[in-house]
C-alpha cells in the first residue's frame, strides 16, 4: 500500500472511530444524566428498558425517529433546516483537533498511532474560533421559525453565548502563556510529572480553571445557565418549533459541545493523559484510561451542577458574565504575565 | 503544488470590485456597511498575498490592525444606523437627504 | 496506483483547495450584493468570511485565519445579525433606474480591468523561508516597530466602545 493511501485510510479510520465513540458517549450521557439526577433527587430514573435502563437511549432514538417532522408555515425553510446542521458541524469540528492520549503502539504490532485527527499549530485558537461559530445555529434557529418564543429565546441565548465567550477566551490565555504554545499536546506536556504540575492548582492557573469552567458551562447552556430551556419562561426558547430528528440533532450538538468542553478542561487544566502520581504507568493505553477517567469526572460535575443549582435570571446572568468573570479573567492574565516576566514562573 | 500568488491578487481585485459595485447599487444602509466589510477583506487578502511573496510578516501585522479597525468601525457604524432608524424610521439611504441642495 | 496517488495528492494540494475556496468566496460575495433580503446578504457574507479564512490558512497565515473566524465571522457578523433582527429589516424594493445600474456595473468592470492590467506584469513567487509561526508574529507585533500602534489600537477600541454605547442609547 502506498504511503499516501495509507495516510488516507488511517485518517478515515480515525474519523470513523472518533465519530462512533462520540455518538456512543452522547447516548450514554443522556441515560447517565437522567439516572444521576434521579439518584440526587432520591428517586430511581429509567431502569426498565434493559438492565439498568441501558437500552433507554435506543428507545429514545426510535421514538424521535418516528415522530412527525413539523415546520411552521411562515418559517424560512432553508434557515430552519440549516440551524441543526450548523450546530452539529460546529460541535464536531471543534472536537476533531483535540488529542485524546499520547502516541501509543497498537499491542501486537509495531504500529504507532497518535489519537488526534489534526495537530494544528494554532490548535486551541482554532477550537475557540469554531465554538464561536456555534452561536449561528442559535441565531438561525431563533430567527427562522418566525415565532415570538423562538425569536426572544434565540436573541437571549445567543447574547448569553457570546457574552461568556470573552471570559472563556481570556481564561486560557494564562494557560497558553505558561506553556508557550497553542498546541494542546504541548500544554499537556507541561503538566507532566505529578498532580502538583496540573494547571488546576492555585499556584499555576487555579483562578483561570474556575473562570473557564463557569464560562464553558454558560457557553454550552448548562444549568445554572440554561435559560433557553426554562419552560416556564420561554416554552423551549430557540428550539420551540423543532421536532423529531432536527430536535435530536440540536440536543446532540449541545451534548457534544459539553463533551468538547470536558475534554478541553481535562487537557488544559487536569493534566490530560498524565497520571497524577509519578509511580503510575504512563505508556500508551494507560494514558487513554487516565484521560477517559478525567473527562468522565468533569461530565459528572456538569450533571451534579444541574441537579443542585437553581437557574440564573437573565439580568443576573449578564451581570455575572460582564462584570464579574471578565475582570477576573483579565486579572488572571495580568497576574500570570507579571509572574512569568518577573519571576520566570 | 503551490498557489500562484497572482491569482490570489486577482481574487482580491474581484472581491473589491464586487464590494464596490454593491456600495453603488444597494439602498439599505446595513447592506452598504456589509459591502464595505467585503472591500476591507479584499484588502486583507492582498496584504497577506504580498506578505507571502516578500517573506516578511509585516503584511500580516497590518492585517491584524485592519481587522481591529474594521471591528471598531462596524460597531460605531451600526450604532449610527440604529440612531438614524430611530430618527427617520427608514433605512433607505435616499431618505437622509437633508444636506442635499 | 501511481495515478490514484497523484489524484489524491492533487485533491489535498494547496492549489486545488485555493481554487475551491476562492470560487466559494466569489459566489457568496455575489450573493451578498445581489440578494434582496439583508438577512440573506448577512449569511452570504458569513460564508465569504469563512472561505477567506480558509484562503488565508492556505497562504501561510494560520493565526490570521483563526482571527478572521473569531473576529469577523464570530463577532462582527453576530453584531450585524443582531442589529438586523432588532430593526426588523424587510426585503428591499428594487432601486431606481437602469441608468444607475449600468453605470455602476460599467465602473466596476473598468476598475477591475485596470487592476488586473496593473497586476499582470508582476512576477510574484512565494518567498523561500516564510516563518509564519505565532511566535515570530508576536515578536514583531510587540517589538519596537509596532508596539506603539498596538497600544494606540487599544485606545481606539475603547473609544469605539464608548461611542457605540452613547450613540445607540435612547436617552442619556
Amino acid at each position: 500500500m502506498s504511503p499516501v493511501l495509507q495516510e488516507v485510510v488511517i485518517t478515515l479510520l480515525k474519523v470513523v472511530i472518533l465519530t462512533q465513540l462520540l455518538l456512543g458517549l452522547f447516548s450514554f450521557m443522556t441515560l447517565a444524566e437522567r439516572r444521576l439526577l434521579a439518584f440526587m433527587q432520591f428517586r430511581l430514573g429509567p431502569n426498565r428498558t434493559g438492565p439498568f435502563g441501558l437500552f433507554q437511549p435506543i428507545a429514545d432514538g426510535i421514538k424521535l425517529f418516528f415522530k412527525e417532522e413539523l415546520m411552521p408555515d411562515s418559517a424560512t425553510a432553508w434557515a430552519f433546516f440549516a440551524a441543526p446542521i450548523v450546530a452539529v458541524t460546529a460541535a464536531f469540528m471543534a472536537i476533531a483537533t483535540v488529542p485524546y492520549g499520547p502516541e501509543f503502539t497498537i499491542p501486537g504490532t509495531s504500529f504507532k498511532v497518535t489519537p488526534q485527527l489534526a495537530d494544528l499549530d494554532v490548535g486551541i485558537l482554532f477550537i475557540f474560533a469554531v465554538t464561536s461559530l456555534g452561536v449561528y445555529s442559535v441565531v438561525l434557529a431563533g430567527w427562522s421559525a418566525n415565532s415570538k418564543f423562538s425569536l426572544l429565546g434565540g436573541l437571549r441565548s445567543s447574547a448569553q453565548m457570546f457574552s461568556y465567550e470573552l471570559s472563556l477566551g481570556m481564561s486560557f490565555v494564562g494557560v497558553i502563556m505558561l506553556a508557550g504554545s497553542f498546541k494542546i499536546s504541548d500544554i499537556v506536556a507541561t503538566q507532566a510529572g505529578g498532580f502538583w504540575n496540573w494547571n488546576v492548582m492555585p499556584w499555576k492557573q487555579g483562578l483561570a480553571a474556575v473562570v473557564y469552567f463557569i464560562s464553558a458551562a454558560a457557553e454550552v447552556s448548562r444549568t445554572p445557565f440554561d435559560l433557553p430551556e426554562g419552560e416556564t419562561e420561554l416554552v423551549a426558547g430557540y428550539h420551540t418549533e423543532y421536532s423529531s430528528m432536527k430536535f435530536a440533532l440540536m440536543q446532540m450538538a449541545e451534548y457534544i459541545n459539553m463533551i468538547t468542553v470536558s475534554v478541553l478542561t481535562a487537557n488544559l487544566f487536569l493534566g490530560g493523559w498524565n497520571p497524577g502520581l509519578p509511580f503510575l504507568p504512563t505508556s500508551g493505553l494507560w494514558g487513554l484510561a487516565y484521560f477517559a477517567a478525567k473527562v468522565l469526572f468533569v461530565l459528572f460535575v456538569f450533571i451534579w451542577m444541574r441537579g443542585t443549582l437553581p437557574r440564573f435570571r437573565y439580568d443576573q446572568l449578564m451581570h455575572f458574565g460582564w462584570k464579574v468573570l471578565i475582570p477576573l479573567a483579565a486579572l488572571n492574565v495580568l497576574g500570570t504575565a507579571t509572574l512569568i516576566a518577573v519571576f520566570k514562573w | 503544488m503551490t498557489i500562484p500568488l497572482l491569482h490570489a491578487l486577482y481574487l482580491s481585485a474581484a472581491l473589491f470590485t464586487i464590494g464596490m459595485v454593491g456600495v453603488f447599487l444597494r439602498r439599505n444602509v446595513i447592506t452598504i456597511l456589509m459591502c464595505i466589510e467585503l472591500m476591507l477583506n479584499a484588502v486583507n487578502l492582498a496584504f497577506i498575498a504580498f506578505s507571502r511573496a516578500s517573506g516578511s510578516l509585516d503584511g500580516q501585522i497590518l492585517v491584524f490592525f485592519v481587522m481591529t479597525v474594521a471591528a471598531a468601525e462596524a460597531a460605531v457604524g451600526l450604532a449610527v444606523v440604529i440612531a438614524l432608524q430611530r430618527h427617520r424610521d427608514s433605512l433607505d439611504l435616499d431618505a437622509f437627504n437633508l444636506l442635499k441642495w | 496506483m501511481a495515478l490514484f496517488d497523484r489524484l489524491l495528492l492533487f485533491l489535498v494540494s494547496e492549489a486545488f483547495l485555493f481554487y475551491v475556496f476562492s470560487g466559494t468566496a466569489v459566489a457568496s460575495a455575489l450573493c451578498v450584493v445581489l440578494q434582496r433580503n439583508p438577512m440573506h446578504s448577512a449569511f452570504a457574507l458569513i460564508v465569504t468570511f469563512c472561505s477567506l479564512s480558509a484562503v488565508y490558512g492556505l497562504l501561510g497565515a494560520p493565526f490570521i485565519a483563526a482571527l478572521q473566524i473569531i473576529v469577523y465571522a464570530g463577532a462582527i457578523m453576530v453584531l450585524f445579525l443582531f442589529v438586523l433582527m432588532l430593526l426588523n429589516v424587510k426585503r428591499e424594493e428594487p432601486s431606481g433606474g437602469r441608468a444607475l445600474k449600468t453605470a455602476a456595473i460599467l465602473l466596476g468592470a473598468l476598475f477591475a480591468l485596470q487592476v488586473v492590467g496593473t497586476l499582470a506584469g508582476f512576477g510574484l513567487s512565494p518567498a523561500a523561508n516564510y516563518d509564519s509561526s505565532t511566535q515570530s508574529f508576536a515578536r514583531l507585533l510587540f517589538g519596537t516597530r509596532f508596539l506603539y500602534v498596538f497600544e494606540a489600537t487599544s485606545i481606539l477600541i475603547l473609544a469605539a466602545l464608548v461611542g457605540a454605547v452613547v450613540v445607540a442609547k435612547k436617552d442619556l
